[in-house]
């Protein structure tokens, strides 16, 4: 009996430490990244880190304007492209595919998800950057911000697929009942009733997605040019504003780390405190609205 | 909007909504099929059996195979899970079996804590798992650019899919087996270790295959820890490049897209069948629930 209890007391303590294993490793990740960080915003200024339009580590200067810009402009882009899609293939899913048809169209679907970014990077290389490339603009080279979106676009489309769908099916049967009963027909019913029912659901979805793609790293920097510009339209036409280079927050850790030292390293620590910030508080905005609405 | 309202447009506005959902679908199984076909047809055209069993020669030809690659990966996925399964399991088992019945308050706290870890960590971009584990495992603990540096980076980033995959298959388990085994007598550990443990494998196994194809696919954290010597490992220590890493050099570096594109088209495969496994396993789960 008293090894039994020996036996269960030592393991509820070596359970209790893994359970607390992820919050120091989330720990140490802040408290590393902020060490190694706070020297570039002590000695560089936030203003002139977060607002700086020059990054030329040869010089001294470190402002990472551009690359936010970069990475911003490139998520609304993957999520004007992606969201359409992936709400459309949700409605599909959850209200109007036959069975047989989900049972191919679904796993489809996780299949994007499962596919390595590495392997989107080189497509967008080897497919896309030729097809945008032909696109006739001054100095469009074809890598940049419309690769990179329709690459990313592909890359979040599962995941805001899935999560809408799922917010789509835990709508209550009754109110589908509801509207059909008093004539609507089944789209009118999903418009007017289960979609603003759905809604939160919906819109966190779409923010996962948002942190996802300002998450991507590795196919980006295949896609994107990762010249540090600030984008700006070639021609009269706004748009064009898409087919400049640019670098995102995640490509200019991953390309600058491995040779980077001093004031430099720590400036890149600083754009990963940038980074995780904006992450961050993406992600708390789709915890909010999640919680804010429940239907059970 | 007046015309709207006879019923027949009502219906043909029906039918034009559904044309478009129909039409979303299936471009998004198109794209799905364009991007594996079209790394599939590409790579595999260019593969041998020579093309497992050379190394890659290095230098900027981009000649050789994938041998290397294939043992740094599957020795990297071993590392990284021989840290990640332990760790993600037990803390999957502490939260669903152990935490509510926690009376101290700090303890209860530090639980809390440890939700709320879990949670962050899994919506923590990889990239940021690669500039922590690069500053405190490869520069800090002098590790070096190497395969174990990497893995414990890698473990970080699986931790939070081992943990949460692992809850969701203790849920899943009835309370009555609980109750039934603790009814006679047995221990909260007894009772995991040969009750719900036992019934919850399948669960927890899905979720450490999806972690191997987590590691399997990740390239940012491990081009910023493991370091990309094309050479085969000969211990924890050495520097190597997995295949997802190989498709990246050889695609960046070397222009050799060729090449690039038959490792990309072995990882696809590899993917979908790590996806079958985990399809399998959860469709025969969901039959035995029934």
């Amino acid at each position: 009996m008293t090894r039994k209890l020996i036996t269960e007391t030592v393991m509820k303590y070596v359970l209790l430490v893994s359970a607390l294993a992820s919050m120091t490793i989330v720990l140490m990740i802040g408290v590393f990244t902020l060490k190694e960080g706070l020297p570039a915003f002590r000695e560089l200024g936030l203003d002139d880190l977060l607002f700086g339009r020059t990054w030329r580590p040869g010089e001294g200067q470190f402002g990472v304007l551009s690359m936010i810009v970069g990475s911003g402009l490139v998520t609304i882009g993957a999520v004007a492209i992606g969201v359409p899609l992936a709400l459309g293939a949700a409605i599909f899913l959850a209200e109007i595919a036959p069975k047989k048809i989900q049972g191919f169209v679904r796993p489809s679907i996780q299949l994007l998800a499962g596919i390595p970014s590495v392997v989107y990077g080189l497509f967008g290389m080897v497919v896309l950057v030729p097809l945008v490339r032909k696109i006739p603009a001054p100095g469009n080279a074809g890598y940049g911000l419309l690769a990179a979106s329709l690459v990313l676009a592909v890359m979040v489309l599962p995941t805001i697929a899935s999560v809408s769908e799922y917010a789509i099916r835990s709508v209550p049967k009754s109110f589908r009942e509801g509207a059909l009963a008093v004539g609507s027909t089944k789209w009118e019913t999903i418009t007017r009733v289960i979609m603003p029912a759905a809604r939160s659901g919906i819109v966190s979805a779409i923010v996962l997605g948002l942190g996802r793609a300002l998450g991507e790293t590795i196919a980006m920097i295949m896609v994107i040019g990762n010249s540090v510009i600030m984008p700006t339209p070639s021609t009269a036409n706004p748009l064009s504003l898409f087919l400049s280079r640019a670098r995102t927050l995640t490509g200019n850790i991953a390309v600058e780390i491995n040779y980077a030292t001093g004031i430099h390293e720590d400036a890149l620590f600083a754009t990963g405190v940038v980074l995780f910030v904006l992450i961050m508080l993406v992600n708390s905005s789709a915890r909010f609205l999640i919680s804010s609405k429940r239907w059970d | 909007m007046r015309f709207m309202y006879t019923l027949r447009a009502r219906k043909a506005q029906q039918s034009i909504a559904y044309g478009v959902l129909w039409l979303m679908a299936g471009i998004s199984v198109a794209i799905m099929l364009l991007v594996v076909g079209y790394v599939v047809i590409e790579g595999f055209g260019k593969i041998s059996l020579d093309f497992f069993t050379t190394s890659p020669r290095g230098g900027l030809s981009g000649e050789g195979g994938i041998y290397s690659t294939i043992v740094t990966t599957v020795l990297l996925v071993v590392v990284t899970m021989f840290i990640a399964t332990p760790l993600g399991v037990c803390a999957g088992i502490f939260l669903v079996e152990y935490a509510d019945y926690v009376k101290n308050k700090a303890v209860a706290f530090l639980v809390g804590l440890a939700r709320f870890g879990v949670e962050t960590l899994a919506g923590v971009p990889s990239i940021i798992f690669g500039l922590f584990g690069y500053a405190l495992f490869v520069t800090a603990m002098g590790l070096g650019f190497s395969v174990l540096a990497a893995a414990m980076a890698g473990a970080c980033l699986v931790i939070p899919v081992v943990i949460r995959t692992t809850e969701e298959s203790l849920k899943t388990v009835p309370d009555s087996f609980r109750e039934g085994s603790l009814a006679l007598g047995a221990s909260r550990w007894e009772t995991v270790r040969k009750v719900i443990l036992p019934s919850a494998l399948p669960g927890v196994t899905t979720g450490l295959i999806l972690s191997v194809g987590r590691i399997v696919s990740e390239t940012a954290i491990f081009y910023v820890t493991l370091g990309g010597s094309y050479r085969t490992p000969n211990s924890l220590l050495s520097s190597g490049r997995t295949m997802a890493l190989h498709v990246f050099y050889l695609a960046m570096e070397t222009r050799a897209f060729d090449k690039a594109m038959a490792t990309g088209a072995v990882l696809v495969a590899l993917i979908v069948i790590l996806n079958l496994i985990v399809n399998t396993i959860s469709g025969r789960l969901s039959s035995e629930m029934k």
